[in-house]
């Protein structure tokens, strides 16, 4: 049963992904370049996805996941450097190409070479996050 | 005026269409929907087993899904720059920087900022950040992209 609520959430969030206009760079980058033609559309996005997710948690007091055992604990409250670092690098990338992880995945299929180029960098730079992350921690910074 | 609305109510539309993925994944199986840690598990190997497999049948829907959307529409287009270097670079920095902040748009930004998470918000404000900065100056500065 987890098997198919995951392939069904994974489909929603890919038609959402689509229709939203998300999975193209265009309008992901038009959203970020405020000193050119700028397309308000991510922050529709984003809006209309918060709203049910917000719901969600509401529902979630009291009650436990239907497939599960128990809701994912509350976040950390301690910020740190892998999240300020690790996001900055991360919107570096977003900025240059538009894509982030999920629309890159949801336009594999229609991406050509280049979804295919920016989805194996993707994944060599996830193998080597553990590592580059233990680094991060060693280095005498504060925070 | 249509011209310029109609695209914020799709965005607005498909935009809960994600948050209703996000809300099925968390009620149901107790998860947060993150695309950045279901792919990034599978790849360093922290997912074994039955979580795997859940994972992978999440990214057939993520995959299959849009796929078939966009057959029936007669096709889709990313408009991603031709330049590979770029896109090598991009991916490169969205991989190391989304594992190393442990989330994404959809991990921090939807789940995160949903729950006033925080973390979600302050990743948010950086990735955002670093994002408009970086268009800025490789699109008007350098002309790049």
């Amino acid at each position: 049963m987890r098997r198919l609520v995951a392939l069904l959430a994974g489909g929603i969030f890919g038609a959402g992904l689509l229709i939203s206009g998300m999975t193209d760079t265009r309008k992901v980058q038009g959203w970020l370049d405020i000193f050119g033609d700028w397309d308000p559309t991510l922050a529709f996005v984003m809006g209309g996805a918060i709203l049910p997710m917000a719901v969600a948690w509401q529902l979630t007091r009291g009650r436990r996941p239907a497939f599960a055992k128990a809701f994912p604990p509350p976040p950390e409250p301690r910020l740190g450097r892998q999240l300020v670092l690790g996001s900055t690098l991360f919107g570096m990338g977003w900025g240059l190409t538009g894509l982030c992880p999920g629309p890159a995945v949801a336009s594999l299929s229609f991406g050509g070479t280049e979804g295919l180029v920016f989805a194996g960098a993707l994944l060599l730079g996830m193998r080597l996050a553990p590592s580059a992350r233990r680094r991060l921690d060693a280095l005498p910074l504060p925070a | 005026m249509t011209e310029t609305i109609t695209p914020w109510l799709w965005g607005f539309a498909g935009g809960g269409l994600i948050g209703l993925a996000a809300a099925t994944y968390l009620l149901l199986n107790g998860r947060i929907m993150g695309a950045s840690g279901i792919v990034g598990g599978l790849v360093d190997g922290s997912a074994r087993g039955d979580d795997a497999t859940e994972r992978w049948f999440f990214l057939a829907g993520l995959l299959g899904v849009p796929a078939v959307l966009a057959f029936l529409a007669g096709g889709a287009d990313t408009h991603a720059t031709s330049n590979l270097a770029v896109l090598a670079a991009g991916g490169l920095l969205v991989g190391l920087g989304t594992r190393i902040a442990n989330g994404c748009t959809s991990g921090h930004g939807v789940c995160g900022i949903s729950r006033l998470s925080l973390r979600g918000i302050v990743a948010t404000v950086f990735y955002i950040g670093a994002g408009g900065l970086t268009v800025v100056l490789f699109r008007h500065l350098l002309g790049v992209i």
